[in-house]
This record gives structure tokens, C-alpha cells and sequence, in this order.
């Protein structure tokens, strides 16, 4: 009976303390979501647990350890015990019930992340190897004073605080995974179509700069598929909003950067000379361009818009067909293609 | 010179020749049926040439059943010759050739099983250590490293990928090798039964993982692949000829579990001795029927889903591509059908081993043997309806998730029945700390904390953020190390004197346990912390600014030592087989049968059969014998007699 006085002090003991260290801990990444508010609050739940159970069976087999060893010279066998029919249906009775109310609680919680608004804001992001995009919906003004509905498309998810957003997510190729762990929950990002749209709502509470990581496995630079996202203020969101919707109003070649970048163009073909996981476009511009076929062609204007719109049509020398994405025809106005050409010929 | 007469040199050889009639062979079929067999289109000549080098691998593997001989009696059989049926080795070779070739003695197939489990477990350790290394700090600054690159012809990226993946299925591999290695070796002499129940199935099955294993790690020369171990479509479709090798590999390590599976099913329900009822057996002997039950009933589904994937590459037949009106998730529940009960496959076993020496050690019967035994069952059971908690976040429906999220909690439950038990085990017993307890005992803290970081993975809400991080990572090498990699360890140093009549060198053993233990219980935290934090799996390098580098530091060297460790262990096992002491019979006192004949064991076990007349576990308790073993079968007679010194 002392043996069990001493283990259950121990016990209670062990869990005070490892409960409290996980609870206060900086063991998550800050809150900056609704949804976080709940999911840590379920951790919480998990880390009493978890200190409770770990306690529970280390301290009893440290102390048997320490107590029931062998002592030096002492034979003979331990207690002779081999089963206990009451004690076996409790710790299996206790056990069924904590999981039932632990699954409930998990359920609740799952229904409060997925909490939708109606009055949410909606933003389709599009996901392709290796690159983020966002498309937002915006009102804008006419010169002729008509309230017209144009897309603004960026390379950076700017979010208004407190309000909840209702991403929208397609895949141009394989599986990829929204995930900002400020904010906490991910979904998977599907091709295939409208069939294969996924949705997650999420309700920034906290202004700031994070990252979108990709979190499931998308081929090579998958480690480097990121986006930054901006936390704002709802007016300093309408502000942004308002100052990139409508076209482009510079020049060709300015433009033709800004799609670069924003259809995630120059994650693979780098302005510098380095050869990436498709050819640089530095110095592309008339000159000859060795192809996988063993022919060689001059890089000019139809060469580029070929390549633009049929990437399998010619492939390089060196560089593996099908990874860029084959629906810039679609994706792209001709005018964005007239410029980002007009872009790439300035590269030299 | 005789080692190339054996049967794996002239299987290799057949293996060679076999892989390149295939290749000829498919070219010729595609040239008669009217398709090209080269083109100057880069992405046409790539398929084309996958097909070939497809059809030359699988030929390839056939032939190298073919060339061993282990398919000699059958197909002997099917030309209407006679059936051999004395299958004991041939005198007139020496001893050691029954290693390198077929042989049909449940014990060198274990031995088989098992080196050959410990060579890839090797293999895909140091493939972690290589990661592992260019995980130590951030940026980029060990695989980019030129060797690999004029070796490989990847860039460290891909290099990455593919060490990272292969690492992956290549310890599975070796897991399966080496529980396949622990339930031949065991079962029969703990039931009493001289041999499994299908000896030449059992031949089969163990070699059919050798080519399995050889195209499995020939991928890193094939292109490799970058789709991680669980090869999700469409990344896997688009992923260079390394994928097919690994898809092809494991589909053949999965055949082996299959026919190992029916081989351990039927021997423990149709061989035991007189008088061993189901609840007289030895409790490691549950634990295998469990997990035989799971690989007979699920690796099928594995297999389907690789093949719908080769399908898919090979024909063009779109199962997971949408604009062809496949699904990408469907691949997922097919591929976790098999893949979560597999870690069962795995950890049942190392439990078993536990509760197998627990009581030994402690000299106290196994506390509530039947709750025990069937707690190995519950947890296979339910292991089937749990299969969705790894796709939380894939999209499928939303509201299914729930009933998965119930189901896997439950595991807890038999889960703990087994811990509890094991605990009371342990409570006011007389407590001994050799090698093998401490590897039993590490375990138990290993896997109950791969068992506490479940919960967190199992509700939904918080999976959403653990999903595919390091947290994930942490928790999976918690439940393989402490379910499958101590338990093997603890396994091995226990039966190493039955194996080999010698005592392994106690003081290495200990050495090897503490820095192994210390090691990993760094490695594993350092992984869930960085999880917690935000640490994404399967990249190659990490923001520094995430301030993560001192903790990956951490584990790196931890790795490190772990393979140290295991090194450690080696060079103990093969020195002490050569020159470690001779070994008392039973030296853990045990009341198992296979204690009680000699060691090592003769080449039929029980040249006449023992009788159960009570219980297995009755440590402490007078006058309560297990089994009454005759004199012919007993340790000192028969010692006496195999010695000739009576």
C-alpha cells in the first residue's frame, strides 16, 4: 500500500509539472488566426493528457525499477500475480470512455475551425509546381463612371484582419498543401478541375507577414514553394485592392515583370544566367537554342510565344519536358503574353 | 570458389541475363504488334524506353527466382516428376552453403530473413544519414556536392527526394524482412512443430524479397523519384524511371508477405503440440498470428495501387488523373488500406517480444495473458477501419472524416490494455537488467511516447496543423523504434545464444543500448518540437529564419550516433559468434519450449514431440511445469547425443 501512496504522489507530481511545461511552453508557432484560438485550445487538452499518461507509466516503471530490482544475492521468483479481472475491465472501461469524450470535443472543435461567414471574402488561389497565385474579385471604376468587376492577380496573399476569407483552391499539376502554421489548419490543393476544387476558411485576428509552405510533397523545389501573406488593416486591404485592380498602366516591358512574377514565371527561369529547373532568359533573345530533338532553332519572337503557350512544342536541350504548366494560353490574355515576350527581349 | 556455385550467385546471374531477354523480349513484342520501339521525340523515347527497361525488370526477377532453384521442386512437380520428399540439406556441402541458397529449415530461413533485414536497414540508414547531414544547417551545403552529381547525374534536389523516399520503403522492406525473420525462427519451436507448415512457400517467400530489395535500391540508378515512400499520384506519374523501380520492388516484397503470412496462419492453427491450446501458446506466437492476419488480408491493396500506377505510367490509363475521369484521391485510400495496418504489421511483433520477455526478466507471470493476446487482435481489428486519419487534409469528404477520427482514438484502448499490463508485470517482481530487458524496457518508453503524440494526430482539428510536418516525422519513429527496431534488438541479443550456442559481450550490448536510447530520445523530441513549430517533412532545406537550425543540428548528430550504435551492436554479434563464450542451456531461465532443447537448435527440433500440461507464464508459482519435454527432445540428452559424449 506505501508502494502505491509513493507512485501516485509521483504521479501527480510528474503530470503537474509536464502539463505545465507543455501548456506554457513556446512550442506553436504564434496565433494569428480565429481558427487557432481552437485548435490550441484542443492542444491544451492533448498536453494535460499526454502529462498525465506518459506519468502515469514512466513513474510506475522507474519505480519498479528502482524498488523491484534484483537485490545482490536474493533468489527465488517475484510475486506470483497473473491476472486481475476487476482492475483489467477498469483500465479498459476508463480508457473507452476518455476517448468517446475526447472524440466529441474533437468534433465540436473541427465544426467551430470550419465556422463559415457569409459574409466572407473570396480569394482562388492557384497552385502549380512551384508557385503560389491569388486571384481576387474588385470593383472598379470606369472613366465612362461604370462599376465594373476586373480580377487582380498577385504572387502575395494580402488578407484583411478580422475578416473571415474563404480560399478557393485548384492545382495545375500535382498535389500541393495551403499552410501558414500562424494560422494553423491546411487543406490539400487538387488538379482536375472544378470537380477538384477544395475550399478553406480562415480569419486572420492578427496583423503581420507570414508564408503560405506548401506542405505535401510536390517534386523538387518543393521545399522552395512559398508565398509571402500580408495581415493589413480592412482599409489598408480596400486601399491595396483598389490600387491593383484594372490593367497594367506601364509600360510593355513593366508589365510583362509583373506577370512574370505573378504567374510564378521566374520561379523556374531566373534573370541572371543560371541555369534553374527551365532555361534562364537572360541573353534568350536571338540566339540559337539547342533542342532535345537534336535540331537547333533561333530564339525569336515566334520561338518565345510558342514556348509560352506549347511548352512541349520545342524542349531544351538538358531541361525535361512537361513540367511547365501547358494552359498559359488559357490562363493569359494575348496582350499578357505580347508583354511578357516583350520583357524576355529586354533581358539582354 | 564454392561460394559461386551457391544458389544467390546463380540467381544474381539469371537475374542479369533474365533483365536483359526481357528487354529484347518486349521489344520484339512491341515491334510485332506494330509500335515503335525508339523515337526522336525526347518524351516519346522516354516512355518507350520505360517500357522496356518495365518489361526487363519484372522478366529480370523471374528469372532470378528461377536461377536460385527455389522454384525446382514445383516445377519438377508440374513435368510429372516425383515429389522430393526429403527436403533436408544436402551433407555433402558444408554448412555455411545452406546460408547462400534454398533450404527449406524454418531456421536458416529466419537467418535469412534476418541478415537480409539487417543489410537494408543499413542501406536506408546510412540513405538517412546522408539527409541527415545536408539537414544539419540550413541552405543547401552538402548534396549539392559534386561526387553526387557526376555519380547520379541529380542535382541535390532531386537527390534529396530520392534519398529521402527510398530511405523510407527500404526501412519498411527491412522491417518486414526482419519481423518475417522473428516469426520463422520463433513460431515453430514455441508451438512445438519441427517446421513451418508450406517449407517451399516459405523458400519462396523469402526469396522473392532478394530481387524485390535489389530493384527497390537499383531506383537511385534509374533516376531515382521524388515522390516520397507514399508515391501519390500524379507526382509519382510524372516522376523519372526510378518510380517503376520502386513500384516494382515493393510490389515483389509484397508478395513475400503474403505467402510468409498463410505460411505463419496455418502453422500456428494446424502444428502446435498436444495439449498447447490457443491461450497455452506463447505470447509472441499472437502477436504473429495478428500480424499475419493483416498481411495476408491487406497487402494486396498496396499492390493494386502501385499497379494501377504503373498502369497509368505504362498505358496511359487515367485511374488517377481527373481530365481522364480518374480521382487522385482514390490512390490515397487504396495505398492507406494496406500502409496503415503495415505499421502494425511491424509494431505487433516488437510487442510481442515485449510481453515476451517482460515476464522473464521479472520473474512474475505476464499479467492478464488472454486481455494481452487479445489486444493484439483488437488493435489488428481496428487497425482496418482507421486507414483516413492520413488523409485528413486531402480533401476527401469533410463529414467521413469524423467516424475515421472515432475509430482511430480507439486504438488507444488495446493499445493501453497493453501497457497496463505490462506495468502490473513489472510491479514487485524480482527485476534483472541484461541487454535484452533493457532494449524490452527502453521500448516501452519509446513506444508510449510514439503512443501520447497519437492523440494530438488523431482529432482533426489538430491534425490540421500537424499534417505533414516534422511532428508527424517524430511521432512515426517513435512507434517504429519502439515498436519494431528495440524490440528487434532486444530480440536478438535474448535468442542470440539459441542461435548461435554462444553469450553476446554484455558490456557492448549495454553500451550499445544507452547510447542508442540516449540518441534517439534526442532525435525524436528534436522532431516533434520542430514540428510543433512549423517544420514542413520532406524538404530539403528550411527558412533559417524559423530558427530551427540548433534543434536539426540535434538530431543530426543523434542520427549519427544511432548508427554508431548499431554498428556497435554488429561487431558484437560477429565477434561473439566466432569467440563469444559458450552459452548455458536456458540461460534466462526460461519456461518457452525452445529453451528446453539445445542450442543451437538440431536440424528438426523435437525429434520427438513435448506435451503442454499448464500454463506458459507461471513465474513464482511451485510445482506448475509449462511443458514436459521427452528425453530425446531435452537439452541435456540430447545435447549429450549431438555432442557424442554420452
Amino acid at each position: 500500500m506505501v508502494h502505491f501512496v509513493i507512485v501516485g504522489l509521483l504521479v501527480v507530481a510528474s503530470t503537474l509539472g509536464l502539463g505545465l511545461f507543455l501548456t506554457n511552453a513556446p512550442i506553436l508557432p504564434l496565433q494569428a488566426s480565429e481558427q487557432a484560438i481552437t485548435v490550441d485550445w484542443l492542444f491544451n487538452i492533448h498536453w494535460w493528457l499526454i502529462a498525465f499518461f506518459f506519468s502515469l507509466i514512466t513513474v510506475f516503471i522507474l519505480y519498479s525499477v528502482f524498488v523491484f530490482r534484483r537485490k545482490r544475492g536474493e533468489r527465488g521468483d517475484g510475486k506470483y500475480v497473473s491476472h486481475n479481472d476487476r482492475l483489467e475491465i477498469i483500465w479498459t472501461a476508463i480508457p473507452i470512455g476518455i476517448v468517446l469524450i475526447l472524440a466529441v470535443i474533437g468534433a465540436s472543435t473541427l465544426a467551430d475551425v470550419e465556422r463559415r461567414d457569409a459574409n466572407a471574402l473570396t480569394v482562388d488561389v492557384y497552385a502549380s509546381q512551384w508557385v503560389w497565385r491569388f486571384e481576387y474579385t474588385a470593383e472598379v471604376q470606369t472613366e465612362a463612371g461604370e462599376t465594373i468587376l476586373t480580377a487582380v492577380s498577385t504572387d502575395t496573399l494580402v488578407l484583411p484582419k478580422d475578416r473571415q476569407v474563404l480560399l478557393r483552391m485548384r492545382s495545375a499539376d500535382v498535389i500541393h498543401s495551403f499552410w501558414v502554421p500562424e494560422f494553423r489548419i491546411k487543406q490539400d490543393v487538387l488538379p482536375g478541375g472544378d470537380e477538384f476544387v477544395r475550399e478553406l476558411r480562415i480569419t486572420p485576428n492578427l496583423e503581420g507577414l507570414y508564408k503560405v509552405r506548401c506542405a505535401e510533397l510536390c517534386g523538387q523545389l518543393h521545399y522552395a514553394m512559398l508565398a509571402d501573406v500580408q495581415v493589413v488593416t480592412p482599409a489598408e486591404f480596400d486601399a491595396w485592392l483598389a490600387e491593383n485592380a484594372g490593367d497594367c498602366n506601364l509600360g510593355d516591358e513593366q508589365c510583362g515583370q509583373r506577370w512574370a512574377t505573378t504567374y510564378g514565371c521566374t520561379a523556374c527561369h531566373s534573370l541572371t544566367g543560371e541555369s534553374g529547373v527551365g532555361p534562364t532568359w537572360l541573353g534568350l533573345f536571338g540566339h540559337e537554342v539547342s533542342l532535345s530533338d537534336g535540331s537547333v532553332v533561333t530564339a525569336d519572337l515566334e520561338y518565345l510565344h510558342t514556348s509560352i503557350v506549347d511548352p512541349n512544342a520545342q524542349v531544351v536541350q538538358g531541361f525535361q519536358p512537361g513540367i511547365m504548366p501547358q494552359d498559359f494560353a488559357v490562363r493569359l490574355t494575348e496582350e499578357q503574353i505580347q508583354q511578357i515576350i516583350a520583357f524576355i527581349v529586354s533581358l539582354q | 570458389m564454392r561460394f559461386l556455385s551457391t544458389g544467390l550467385v546463380r540467381g544474381l546471374i539469371a537475374q542479369i541475363v533474365g533483365t536483359v531477354v526481357g528487354m529484347a523480349l518486349t521489344m520484339a513484342i512491341r515491334v510485332l504488334v506494330g509500335l515503335p520501339v525508339s523515337s526522336t521525340d525526347a518524351a516519346l523515347q522516354q516512355h518507350i524506353t520505360e517500357v522496356h527497361v518495365v518489361g526487363g525488370v519484372i522478366i529480370g526477377a523471374m528469372a532470378f527466382m528461377v536461377g536460385v532453384g527455389v522454384l525446382d521442386e514445383w516445377l519438377g512437380w508440374a513435368r510429372g516428376k516425383p515429389i522430393n520428399e526429403n527436403i533436408d540439406p544436402d551433407p555433402s556441402k558444408p554448412n555455411w552453403m545452406r546460408y547462400f541458397g534454398v533450404d527449406f529449415d524454418h531456421k536458416v530461413i529466419g537467418v535469412q530473413y534476418g541478415v537480409t533485414s539487417i543489410l537494408l536497414l543499413g542501406i536506408g540508414g546510412l540513405m538517412a544519414v546522408l539527409f541527415r547531414t545536408e539537414l544539419a544547417q540550413s541552405g543547401i551545403t552538402f548534396l549539392n556536392s559534386d561526387i553526387f552529381e557526376i555519380m547520379l547525374g541529380y542535382n541535390s534536389e532531386h537527390l534529396f527526394n530520392t534519398l529521402m523516399s527510398l530511405h523510407g520503403m527500404v526501412m519498411i522492406a527491412g522491417n518486414l524482412l526482419g519481423i518475417g525473420a522473428l516469426m520463422n525462427y520463433l513460431v515453430p519451436m514455441m508451438i512445438g512443430a519441427n517446421d513451418m507448415a508450406f517449407p517451399r512457400l516459405n523458400s519462396f517467400a523469402f526469396w522473392i524479397n532478394v530481387p524485390g530489395a535489389l530493384i527497390l535500391v537499383s531506383s537511385m540508378f534509374f533516376g531515382g523519384f521524388d515522390t516520397g515512400w507514399v508515391g501519390y499520384p500524379p507526382l509519382s506519374v510524372r516522376a523519372p524511371l526510378g518510380m517503376e523501380m520502386f513500384l516494382i520492388g515493393v510490389y515483389l516484397v509484397g508478395l513475400s508477405s503474403i505467402a510468409g503470412a498463410i505460411n505463419v496462419i496455418v502453422t500456428v492453427f494446424t502444428m502446435r503440440a498436444k495439449g498447447m491450446t490457443m491461450f497455452r501458446m506463447p505470447i509472441f506466437v499472437w502477436a504473429a498470428l495478428a500480424t499475419s492476419i493483416i498481411q495476408f488480408t491487406a497487402t494486396q491493396m498496396i499492390g493494386l495501387s502501385f499497379q494501377l500506377v504503373m498502369l497509368e505510367r505504362l498505358f496511359g490509363m487515367g485511374f488517377f488523373d481527373a481530365t481522364a475521369g480518374g480521382d487522385p484521391i482514390l490512390y490515397q485510400h487504396l495505398f492507406w488500406f494496406y500502409s496503415h495496418p503495415a505499421v502494425y504489421v511491424f509494431i505487433l511483433p516488437g510487442l510481442g517480444i515485449i510481453s515476451e520477455l517482460l515476464p522473464v526478466f521479472s520473474r512474475k507471470p505476464l499479467f492478464g495473458y488472454k486481455a494481452v493476446a487479445m489486444s493484439s487482435l483488437g488493435i489488428a481489428l481496428i487497425g482496418f477501419f482507421v486507414w483516413a486519419h492520413h488523409m485528413f487534409a486531402s480533401g476527401m469528404s469533410p463529414f467521413l472524416r469524423v467516424p475515421f477520427m472515432y475509430a482511430t482514438l480507439l486504438v488507444a484502448v488495446p493499445t493501453g490494455v497493453k501497457f497496463f499490463s505490462w506495468v502490473a508485470t513489472l510491479w514487485e517482481g524480482k527485476l534483472e537488467f541484461p541487454t535484452p530487458m533493457l532494449f524490452a524496457l527502453g521500448s516501452v518508453v519509446i513506444f508510449l511516447l510514439g503512443g501520447v503524440t497519437g492523440p494530438p494526430l488523431g482529432t482533426i482539428a489538430t491534425d490540421l496543423h500537424l499534417h505533414d510536418t516534422y511532428f508527424v516525422v517524430g511521432h512515426f519513429h517513435d512507434t517504429m523504434f519502439g515498436g519494431f527496431v528495440f524490440p528487434f534488438f532486444a530480440a536478438l541479443y535474448y535468442w542470440f545464444p539459441k542461435l548461435t550456442g554462444r553469450m553476446y559481450n554484455e558490456k557492448l550490448g549495454k553500451w550499445h543500448f544507452w547510447l542508442m536510447w540516449g540518441s534517439f530520445m534526442v532525435l525524436s523530441n528534436g522532431m516533434l518540437l520542430v514540428g510543433l513549430l512549423g517544420m514542413r517533412r520532406r524538404i530539403v532545406d528550411y527558412d533559417p529564419a524559423l530558427g530551427f537550425d540548433f534543434t536539426h543540428l540535434l538530431i543530426t548528430i543523434a542520427a549519427f550516433a544511432i548508427f554508431l550504435s548499431v554498428v556497435l551492436a554488429l561487431y558484437n554479434f560477429i565477434r561473439s559468434a566466432r569467440k563469444g563464450p559458450e552459452a548455458k542451456d536456458n540461460v534466462w531461465n526460461s519456461r518457452s519450449p525452445e529453451w528446453h532443447i539445445p542450442s543451437p537448435a538440431p536440424l528438426h527440433n523435437f525429434p520427438e514431440p513435448f506435451e503442454v500440461v499448464g500454463e506458459p507464464y507461471d513465474y513464482g508459482k511451485i510445482d506448475s511445469p509449462y511443458v514436459i519435454m521427452p528425453a530425446a527432445s531435452a537439452t541435456g540428452h540430447a545435447h549429450a547425443a549431438a555432442t557424442g559424449k554420452e
